[in-house]
Formats: structure tokens, sequence, C-alpha cells
């Protein structure tokens, strides 16, 4: 039995077998001119390609756009005009009234956009950690819990909206609930504090599970004999929490702030779809914006649209490079 | 083993000559929405013209609006696209239309039978003949008659204003509990026959947007209070932002309000979800102080100028304008028809049992012959969407309470200033 699956082994390898056979000779010769940073500039090629063509090359497109006009989509099309468009983003009368300024709705989503951030990570954060905390526990029927938290991460954000659209709106199964316990049915999605409710909770709900599992990961590599001595000595759960649990859990904390604030920030998706950035604009958030400017409207801004996503990704960066640097400080003191 | 290879040699040369043939035939792609029944009867349509048209296979990629609207412009102005699409928006990317005139068969039968409409579609000065229009729109109200004889409340008749319809409407709503009286589609192009009933005026003596005036203040200011009121059904305008386009047509087919206004293009529609569920009718445009008249449009199916086969995608455009093609399309999509030989020779079978339908379509028939300075205007007006946008985006803001009427007045001038400013670039 071993030799037929030595046998098929060497079968699924053979193609491979062939491919190595066949490089390997260039690839020496290549080595023995560059040494082995140049075997590892051939190694990174392809990924760099890969990024090159769709993440670097868009990236200055997208800055070179910024600095044009009209609406026409070919860049021949649209005549340069430097930081213009920053200049209209930019342009308010009085900074603390959203409405004097020039692109008003660009000021209202990036303020919607900084409270749905600070409560939706928060939110993220803390539940993600209590989900990871109680699934780590040997607790019975865990391998289905953590199935059922992780499942929403597999459906798409337009499904997410959709469900929690019919749940929200005025004959969805949350006012079916609320009439037949005698409540007056309320239409959720009206409001401007439930519709922004709503689209921190879905968002939460939709996403959770992922960051579950980044955290489980780390409290399931924190060692065990940690525990057992804080046991002996009779520490206090919420002591043992403190001082080791969440110290040992720093980079998976760390990585989880950082993916949850970008994924935040650039939070589209399940909201268009559940409150079309309603009540008013009240869920108006900066990705919704930026698609709105760049491509919904008749008369396009391309321009507008794309200076609008530079100023994001700026913020982003900045955001990302803090919360690194945090982090590590962190880290720093800990293993002093 | 020979029968293998005789086989295999058969095979090789049947998909060999099938290659070929396909590559004989030139591939016309059509992209297409539909509101209602129209893409399946178009798909027919087209079916036939293969059958009579060997050389030319038609694709016909069944669309969403939302693509129409989002998707198609960005295509054109990157010179791609498909061959042919059926578009709504005819004025503003009537640069990309493809000029049919030296590939028809019979220019002067196009001008006779669509040229009242070209200006729609070609760009100000042109004589282009860039296509048809598969219907002509009118925008117009409808009533849940059952309701309003469940309610005991008279529906109001003709030369009945916009608040009479509220005020009856509202009747009907608290005597059924309905969660609202009305509703009107989220879109600029629908309120401003509204608008153009209380005297607005939106083009300038240049030609150019005019400054927003108390006539369209009027109405939105209407607007504004029957939202306060709860009159209007709230779902639709406010909650959403931007110029997203939300439409009422499930809570009317739903009985959930007494009253409707949208457009023609929803007959079909109405007659096959409702069934026999509510009787309903259409009743044209509530009166202003100034009009009654509703806007007309509608879609037009234009050649694309991109195209690499202008030749065959004139023959397709002929077979589907002929006056035998468009009369059984009317007839069958319950459309009100935009061909003037269909007109004015009448007798249209539309194919339907509803008893809806017919007084509707007459309805809308006899509606459009009402006409305002503005509605009158628009369908030809490059800059109608400059208005549209910002009408929908401000008034929803005020509905939702985050600024005030007077605020949105001086920031939907700002914005058109904004949006011609930028296209004039």
């Amino acid at each position: 039995m071993a030799g037929l699956g030595e046998t098929l082994g060497r079968a699924a390898a053979w193609p491979f077998t062939l491919v190595a056979r066949a490089v390997d000779p260039p690839l020496r010769v290549w080595q023995r001119w560059t040494g082995t940073g140049g075997m590892a500039a051939v190694f990174l090629a392809p990924n760099l390609a890969i990024f090159g063509v769709f993440v670097l090359i868009p990236l200055v497109l997208n800055f070179v756009y910024s600095m044009t006009g009209g609406t026409g989509i070919l860049l021949d099309q649209r005549p340069f005009i430097g930081m213009e468009q920053y200049g209209r983003l930019l342009e308010c009368e009085d900074y603390t009234r959203r409405i004097t300024c020039r692109e008003d709705q660009f000021w209202t989503a990036v303020t919607n956009t900084t409270g749905f951030v600070i409560f939706q990570v928060t939110l993220m954060v803390v539940v993600s950690l209590i989900t990871a905390l109680i699934l780590n526990r040997n607790i019975r029927g865990r391998g289905f819990f953590r199935a059922v938290f992780f499942f929403p991460v597999l459906l798409s954000p337009v499904v997410v909206g959709l469900i929690w659209r019919w749940i929200l709106q005025r004959e969805g199964l949350l006012n079916l609930i609320a009439v037949n316990l005698g409540l007056e049915p309320e239409i959720w999605l009206n409001d401007r504090f439930y519709a922004f409710a709503a689209t921190i909770g879905v968002s939460t709900w939709a996403h959770m599970g992922f960051y579950t599992l980044i955290l489980l990961a780390g409290l399931q590599a924190i060692p065990r004999d940690l525990y057992e001595a804080a046991e002996m000595d009779a520490t206090p759960p919420a002591r043992v929490f403190w001082r080791i649990t969440l110290p040992l859990l720093g980079p998976n904390f760390a990585v989880v702030l950082v993916l949850a604030l970008i994924r935040s920030v650039q939070i589209f998706d399940e909201v268009y779809v559940l409150t079309g950035g309603g009540p008013g604009t009240s869920t108006l958030y900066l990705t919704q914006y930026i698609y709105e400017v760049g491509f919904a409207s008749i008369l396009r801004n391309p321009g507008l649209a794309a200076a609008a996503s530079i100023l994001m990704g700026a913020v982003l960066v900045v955001l990302t490079l803090l919360q690194l640097r945090l982090s590590r400080r962190a880290e720093g003191r800990r293993a002093r | 083993m020979k029968f293998t290879m005789t086989s295999f040699a058969a095979l090789a040369v049947a998909g060999f000559g099938s290659v070929a043939f396909a590559q004989d035939r030139t591939e016309i792609r059509v992209m297409w929405y539909s509101d209602g029944i129209e893409g399946e009867i178009m798909q027919d349509l087209l079916d036939r013209f293969e059958e009579s048209h060997p050389e030319i296979d038609v694709v016909l990629d069944n669309v969403a609006y939302q693509v129409i609207q989002e998707q198609l412009p960005i295509q054109l102005a990157s010179g791609q696209g498909p061959d042919i699409a059926r578009v709504t928006n005819l004025k503003e990317q009537a640069e990309h239309w493809l000029d049919l005139r030296e590939y028809v068969e019979d220019p002067a039968y196009w001008e006779t039978n669509f040229g009242d409409r070209f200006d729609w579609m070609r760009p100000d000065g042109s004589d282009a003949i860039p296509g048809f229009m598969t219907q002509l729109t009118l925008t117009g109200g409808f009533a849940n008659k059952t309701l309003f004889e469940q309610a005991g409340v008279e529906m109001p008749g003709e030369g009945a204003t916009w608040d009479d319809w509220i005020a009856a409407s509202k009747e009907v709503m608290e005597s059924q509990q309905l969660p609202a009286a009305f509703a009107i589609d989220r879109s600029g192009h629908r309120i401003s026959a509204g608008t153009a009933s209380y005297g607005a005026n939106y083009i300038g003596d240049d030609g150019m947007p005019a400054p927003i005036d108390d006539g369209t203040m009027s109405f939105a200011t209407k607007l504004v209070e029957w939202t306060e009121e709860g009159l209007m059904l709230p779902e639709v305008w406010v909650s959403a932002a931007g110029t997203t386009y939300r439409a009422a047509t499930d809570d009317f087919i739903n009985a959930q309000i007494p009253f409707y206004y949208s457009g023609s293009w929803l007959i079909a529609n109405l007659s096959t979800k409702i069934g026999d569920a509510f009787d309903w009718v259409a009743i044209g445009t509530p009166c202003g102080t100034e009009a009654c008249a509703g806007l007309a449009g509608g879609a037009g199916l234009v050649g694309i100028k991109y195209t690499q086969h202008p030749e065959e995608v004139a023959v397709v455009m002929d077979y589907l304008a002929s006056e035998e093609v468009l009369r059984e399309f009317t007839e069958r999509t319950l459309f009100l028809p935009a061909h003037k030989g269909v007109v004015e020779a009448g007798g249209l079978n539309f194919q339907t049992d509803d008893p809806n339908v017919a007084p509707a379509l007459e309805k809308f028939i006899a509606a459009s012959g009402e006409s305002s300075p503005l509605t009158d205007a628009l369908p030809a007006w490059k800059w109608g969407n400059a208005y549209y946008g910002t009408l929908v985006t401000r008034i929803s803001q005020v509905m939702a309470g985050e600024i005030s009427l007077d605020e949105a007045r001086s920031m939907m001038d700002q914005d058109i200033a904004d949006q011609v400013g930028t296209a004039s670039q």
C-alpha cells in the first residue's frame, strides 16, 4: 500500500520535477552571475509584477487623474488642472459647519466614516475577543459554534446587506416580532441613530468571525504552563486576563486592529445595500461618496473621486503606521 | 481503431466546418434593459431576424437598468461598448451614437417616422440618425381604485390638483390604515413634472441652466411637507443618499399606497404583477398652479459609434425600426408607440386580457396632449441631468432634516454650477 502511495506521489510530482529540471540550469547561471541577492529578485519578480500591475500603476494613475478635470475617462480627454480637485474638496467657509463647504457631502462622509471607524472597530475588537475567549474554553459544541461565528464571513457583502434589510425594513422580521409582542413597529432604517447603529452592527456581525479566528489562534499559542502557574498561585481570573492573556495576544491584536481599521474605513458594499447612505446622508461613508462622484452620477467627476480616494488612502497609511508603531512600542516594553 | 479514427476525422471536419460557419457570421451585441416583459419580446423578434439573416448573430445582453446608467457611460467614454444599446440618457451621451444615415436602407423612412425625436438623441445642430425610440413614455400617476372604493373616498376627477390627490389619498390611508398616502419615485425626472406644474423653469435664455426658481421650490416645499406629515412613503426618498434611484412600484403593487406617481412604462409590469388582486387606474399628472403636464421621455435604441460592424448594425436597426416589427413590439409590450406610421395607422391590438390596461394606455395617450414649456423642452435639453441629480440629493437631505429649504436652494445652484463647470473643462 505504501508502494502505491509512493508511486502516486511521484506521478503527481512528475510535472513539477520536469519544470524544476528545465529551469535549474538557467537559474544556476543567474545565481553565479548575480549572487544570492539576485536569486531573491528572481523569486520576488512575479509577485512584484502582479503588485505593480494591479496596485502600483493604478495608484499612480489615480494620482494623475486627481490632477485632471472634465468628465472624460481617457487621460487624453482630461485637461491638467493641478491641485484644483483637492482645493475643491477642502474648501470651506467655516470648518465647523459642513454645509458651508463646497463639497459638503465629502465632509459629511468624512465625519460619518470617522464615527463609524471609532465605534465599529472598538465593537469589532471587543466582540471578537470575547467570542474568541469563549470559543477557547472547553465548552460543549465548540466546533459547531466556531463554524457558526465564521459562517457570515463566507457570505457575499451584498447578501449580508439584503438579509439585514429584510430584517429591518418596515415589513421585516424585526417588526413582525415587535408587533407580536404588542410593540409599535419602527421604520428602523429611516431613523438616523438606528440606521447608523445598524451599519455598525451588521458589518461587525459579518466580519467578526475572521477576527475571532485570528485571536483564537493567538490564544491557543499561549503556553498552558503560564495559566497553570497562575492557577497554583490562586491568581484571580481578571488578573490572569490582564497580565497573561492580553499581553501575549499583543501581536494578534495588532493584526486585528490594523485589518479592522482598514476594512472599516473602506466600508461600502453592505452599507450601500442596507441603507444606500440614508436616511439623508447619515450613513454616507467615504467609499460610497467616491463611488457616487466617480461612477454613479450621470455627470461624473472622476478627478474629484480620485482626489478623495487619494486623501482617504493617505489617512489610511498614516493610521496604519501609527498603529503599527504603537503596537511595536508596546511589544518592546513587554520584552523589557 | 479504424472506426475511432474515422469518427474523429468526421468530428474534426464537422468541428472545423462549424467554426468556419461561425466565423462567417458577424456578431452584433445589444445591451438591453427591461422594465417589464420587453426583453423576452425583443429576443423573440431577434430570433426571427436571425432566421432571415443567417449571416448576422445578434446577442441580446439583458442587463439591469443600473448597468445602463452606471457602466455603459464608462465603456462609452473609453471608446468601447456594445454595438447597439437601449438607453434613456440619450442627449447627454449623444456624442457616442453612430450616425446611421449612410448605412440604413432608407433615411427618408427614418426621418418621417422618428424624425420628431431625433433632437432628443443627437448633439444640438446635428442632422444625424442615431437610432429610434423603442417607446415613448410619459410620467404620470396610478391610483389603487379598489382601495379608494373600500375607503369610500371618491377619486379626484379631471383637473384635480396635487393637493386634491394627496388629500384624497390621505383619507384612504387613514381609513385603510396604510403606511403612507402616496409615493413618487426618487428621481429628478419624475419630480420635474411636479415642478413644471408649478411653473418651474430650468433653462436660461442662453440654453444653460437657470438658477433654481420659485416654481421648483414650491413643489419641493410640498414634497418636504408631505413627507414630514407622514403622507409620502419615507423609504423611497429619505432612506437613501446621493442620486440613488428608488422606485415605489413594489409598494403600489403590494397595495401599501393608494396613489403612486411614476410613468407609463410601468403598465405592463403592473398588469403582470397585480393581476386581478385589485383594480388600478392611470390618472395622468395632477395639476399645479401653472400646468398639468407629465414629462415625456422614453428609451431609445441607438447604434454605438465604436462598433466594428456599422453595416450590420444598420441591418439590425432597419429590421427593428420597421413598422411591422415596431407595431408587434408595441402591441406585446403595452408601450406607447413612438413610430409615426404606427400612431397614425391606429388600431393597435394590445395583447392583454387585463381590463385595467386599455384605459390606462388611453389615459396616457390623452395626457400626452397636455404640455408646459418646461416639459416640452426638457427631453432635448443637454443639462437636464445636472438638475435632476441635485434635486434628488438636496430635497432628500431636507426631508431627512439635515438642511433647510433655503440652504438646499443655494446648494442646488452651487451643485449645478459645479457640474456645468466640470463638464465644460
